[in-house]
């Protein structure tokens, strides 16, 4: 029996008359990588930012890490990792200065600082851009300085809000060979993307369409379930029908 | 000329969505003729004199009533010692003391002359100096009833006429000071932060790509501004001529004429501004820190510009608010006509040009 | 308590790096220390004078020479009709006529009596009530004098003489600048740290920074900390700066009470406006909306100061506004402490008041700062 790291139950976000989230109920197990997919406007975010102690729901009830999202969001957070959509590192401090920055947020020691400072920068082949105002950096490398910062604190669970928007091909492959590496390292992964052919690379899938869940499996599975090629053709089937259109 | 107002549309769209905003556009220009009109005032009203009595006699005991009765002083305390004069100035509950020494009457009925000491906090100069000249009539006034007795030859008396304001109100000096800094600050604030906003954005870029002059595009930004600052002064002018009583002789299509010309120079500001930071932050910082108190030291309305060093009063030159002000006065209270004011429109006239000129060639550059 | 270090070690770094604000905060204010206390000044002198002289007699050449001889007036005018010195006034090349009949000096001799009129633009109402005291004064005086000149004094019994010495304490020469650098000082630090902390703030918001803060396990109110600290070293310097050396320096102020008196009310007076700062950029979305609120209050707070204008002048209400506004106890403190060397009984209520402010603001914000939303 896996471990449930991620656990809802009928969660339910509503604005007022507006339900953004409707009952989705799922489970994420430890380690794997898991696709959170959807339109815009279906939920995904909204959804997430449950799920990371950013917001309170309406209703249902939802656990990460073991932690309740009601009434035990700030320990949610010392063990969770998160890439928001909007680029969150600060544009005017250089790598290191925000590298150090975040690692002493999370209560990491200064040893344990310099150690992971090493690592990081090893891992991304950054150093020669230790002094470089982040700001000046090319996209594809703030995107994956930005996710490598996110795990810094080796949480249970990172997530990750459409992480590879508007970057090129080869730069996107590096970024997943990264995340291929965290959940080697036993990091579960929770991303939600647009990008199908990155459908492929997840554990398993989950589709949401007008703030509800509707489809959740291994990517073989969903192919066969709905007689499709490729992802692409799964989301087709599942999101046309889809009422909203923006998030 | 569609293209024009779709962009000018999308803008008022902008204008009137941020509430917080509009407080400012409109609630500060209300708020300062409130103040203006019923709080702020040269005048010292309430001050607490202190009077230090040696003499208790007849001429002591009437001046003493005099001050008493007088609507801008009340007596605090009736103290006996002078050493307790400076601990309740430092207290700052009061601001001037008067002192009879002993024999003040006899002094003044067998010498014909005596002397009152009056000690002012000075600390603030403009009331040691007011509270002393009210002091000092109350006593030539108790001087004159001593002597009315004898009729004085070769008498020169004055005959006084006050001009365009004979009851004294403050309003005709500040409301068109008001209006001027209102104008001035709001225009120059809000153009350069909606046009730097945009650029911060990145939706600039979209509007340039249109098949539309770029400069007509930030154009249409000010164009809101315009409109919403006419309804402004209209407010103000409303509020002052029937909630301050402030007279308005001239002609009111000058008038607005001239307050058109004024808007557009302001807002041109605004568009230079915009034109030299990218940081919508540091526009907006530059507009309220850099240009706050220098406008409302050097329009006038509130400390004459004639006291001030030369240097300051050249500086006070280049401050478009400051020649508006005297148009405004002198259409308003005076109710001139063009002929008198022409020098100050082409000065207006002037800066507008400039300010549009460098505009334009800073934002040509960057286009490059 | 580490986490705070990172914090303050991220927040000093980005207001120095950033350009275009550093000028904003330090240049500034300096530059506006040094123009506006010459600026503000309500000393009436150089009032222009128009003189219409229909006599051209001996003693309208006298008069006119003592009115330019006090200093007060500047002649502008000498003409032979009303209608010139009245277009003058209409060009603002005067602000007061003097117009001296025909036969003046011989009607003065002959009649005993003898009248000057005196046309003063009133728009400026102090200006003009002032200038025609000191007209009507110079007047008064020259009558003295041309009748000492007639007739010796023996003849008529010598009206008693009241004679008015005043001393001015705490500020003998009326120097302006005492009164209005203080002042200008406290103006200068609570725009900049009013502003600059809510500027800061939202635009943390905007550009989505926060998000990430928000998703960290840092205290709120370590994070409150961590933007409240820089702005107040700053605001610290500044006042410094302002006081001690541009102050100092310049204008010749030094300060006659306790300073460490000043500085203790200068640091909960920062953390009142600070706090004011934050609780404006709880509220706002956009920087443009923090800058227009604070703004909004900022003006409000210059105004009802008594900075510019006494607050005893003021009426009840207003007077009840002015007790609300925190600038209206620090410019009284600095102009009691610095000028007259009041000590802490005397402001005792001040420091109450400022502190009540501090823990009111800075509450609420906190309240309001929601990490979870």
């Amino acid at each position: 029996m896996k471990e449930v790291v991620i656990n809802t139950n009928r969660l339910t976000k509503k604005f007022g008359s507006f339900t953004a989230v409707s009952n989705i109920s799922f489970d994420v197990y430890a380690g794997e990588i898991f696709g959170f997919l959807g339109a815009n406007g279906a939920g995904k975010t909204t959804a997430m930012r449950m799920l990371c102690g950013l917001s309170i729901p309406s209703s249902g009830t939802a656990s990460v890490a073991g932690f309740d999202v009601y009434k035990e969001t700030e320990k949610i957070k010392r063990n969770i990792g998160y890439m928001s959509q909007k680029f969150s590192l600060y544009e005017d401090l250089t790598v290191l200065e925000n590298i150090r920055f975040f690692a002493g947020i999370y209560g990491l020691r200064n040893t344990a600082i310099k150690q992971k400072t090493d690592q990081l920068v090893q891992q991304l082949g950054m150093q020669k851009e230790l002094n470089t105002l982040v700001g000046a950096l090319p996209p594809g490398w703030k995107q994956k300085l930005a996710f490598s910062v996110a795990i810094l604190h080796d949480p249970k669970i990172v997530f990750l809000d459409e992480p590879t928007g508007g970057v090129d091909p080869v730069t996107r492959r590096q970024f997943w060979d990264l995340i291929y590496a965290a959940s080697a390292a036993s990091i579960t992964i929770f991303v939600t993307t647009h990008y199908m052919d990155e459908a492929e690379y997840c554990d398993r899938i989950s589709m949401m369409v007008d703030g509800e869940v509707k489809a959740l499996d291994s990517p073989s599975q969903l192919k066969k379930q709905y007689k499709a090629a490729s992802m692409d053709d799964v989301f087709f089937e599942l999101a046309r029908g889809a009422k909203r259109s923006a998030d | 000329m569609k293209q024009f107002i779709t962009f000018i549309r999308k803008e008022f769209y902008h204008v009137f969505r941020d509430q917080k905003t509009l407080l400012l556009l409109f609630g500060l220009p209300i708020a300062q003729i409130v103040l203006f009109g019923f709080a702020l005032s040269n005048e010292i009203k309430n001050a607490n004199l202190v009077v230090c009595d040696y003499a208790r006699d007849d001429a002591s005991q009437c001046i003493i009533q005099k001050l008493s009765v007088n609507q801008n002083m009340q007596i605090e305390k009736v103290l006996l010692s002078h050493t307790q004069i400076e601990a309740a100035f430092k207290t700052g509950k009061v601001k001037i003391a008067i002192v009879f020494p002993a024999g003040f009457n006899a002094s003044l009925q067998h010498f014909h002359t005596a002397t009152l000491q009056v000690i002012a906090d000075a600390s603030d100069p403009n009331t040691a100096t007011t509270l002393t000249n009210y002091i000092s009539n109350i006593v030539k006034e108790y001087q004159q009833e001593i002597t009315r007795l004898t009729p004085m030859p070769l008498q020169v008396t004055t005959q006084v006429r006050m001009l365009y304001n004979p009851e004294l109100k403050g309003a005709t000096n500040f409301v068109p000071g008001v209006m001027a800094l209102v104008l001035l600050l709001v225009c120059v604030l809000m153009t350069s932060a909606s046009i730097v906003r945009e650029k911060e954005k990145g939706t600039m870029e979209l509007l340039l790509v249109s098949p539309f002059n770029p400069f007509l595009v930030i154009v249409s930004k000010a164009v809101p501004y315009f409109a919403l600052s006419l309804v402004n002064l209209t407010v103000i002018l409303l509020l002052s001529v029937f909630l301050l009583d402030m007279p308005f002789h001239g002609s009111l299509l000058l008038f607005y004429a001239e307050s058109s010309l004024f808007i557009i120079t302001a807002l041109s500001l605004g568009l230079l501004i915009s034109n030299s930071t990218s940081s919508l932050q540091s526009a907006m910082l530059i507009s309220l820190m850099g240009m706050l108190v220098p406008a409302m030291l050097f329009t006038g309305f509130m400390f004459p510009i004639e006291n001030m060093p030369m240097p300051l009063q050249w500086i006070s030159q280049l401050i478009p608010s400051k020649w508006y002000y005297t148009i405004a006065k002198a259409i308003m209270i005076k109710g001139l006509g063009i002929a008198a004011i022409w020098k100050e429109t082409l000065v207006l006239l002037g800066m507008t040009t400039g300010l549009l000129l460098v505009s334009l060639k800073k934002f040509n550059i960057r286009l490059q | 308590m580490r986490t705070i270090q990172f914090l303050l070690a991220k927040e000093f770094r980005q207001i120095f790096r950033n350009r275009a604000l550093l000028p904003v905060i330090f240049v500034v204010p300096v530059i506006q220390l040094l123009i506006m206390p010459l600026a503000a000044n309500y000393e009436v002198k150089n009032i222009n004078l128009s003189v219409v002289d229909h006599d051209h007699s001996s003693y309208s050449r006298q008069l006119i020479a003592s009115i330019t001889a006090s200093g007060y007036f500047r002649l502008a005018g000498y003409n032979n009709g009303f209608t010139a010195s009245l277009q003058e006034v209409e060009t603002d090349k005067a602000d007061i006529i003097l117009e001296i009949p025909a036969g003046f000096e011989k009607n003065l001799v002959r009649e005993n009596k003898q009248s000057l009129f005196i046309a003063i633009n009133a728009i400026n109402g102090t200006k003009a009530g002032l200038g025609g005291n000191y007209l009507g004064a110079i007047i008064s005086n020259f009558n003295n004098s041309i009748r000492l000149h007639w007739q010796a004094p023996a003849r008529w019994q010598p009206a008693p003489v009241i004679e008015l010495r005043s001393s001015n304490w705490f500020n003998t020469y009326l120097y302006y600048p005492f009164f209005m650098v203080p002042g200008i000082l406290v103006v200068l630090v609570t725009m900049v740290c009013t502003y600059m902390c809510s500027l800061n703030i939202v635009k943390e918001k905007e550009i989505g920074t926060i998000e990430q803060i928000n998703v960290t396990p840092i205290k709120k109110y370590h994070f409150i900390l961590g933007k409240l600290i820089p702005f107040w070293v700053i605001g610290m310097f500044i006042f410094t700066a302002g006081l001690l050396l541009v102050g100092r320096l310049v204008y010749g102020i030094v300060p006659v009470g306790s300073l460490l008196l000043l500085y203790a009310f200068l640091s909960l007076y920062l953390i009142a406006l600070l706090g004011l700062g934050l609780l404006i950029s709880t509220y706002a979305d956009s920087q443009q909306q923090a800058m227009s609120v604070a703004f909004f209050f900022i003006m409000i707070f210059l105004l009802m100061s008594g900075l510019f204008t006494p607050i005893e002048s003021m009426p009840g209400w207003a007077r009840t506004i002015a007790a609300c506004n925190p600038v209206t106890y620090f410019i009284d403190v600095m102009r009691m402490v610095v000028l007259k060397g009041s000590s802490f009984t005397d402001i005792r209520v001040h420091f109450l008041v400022i502190a009540g402010f501090a823990l009111l603001f800075n509450s609420w914000a906190v309240l309001n700062y929601k990490k979870t939303s």
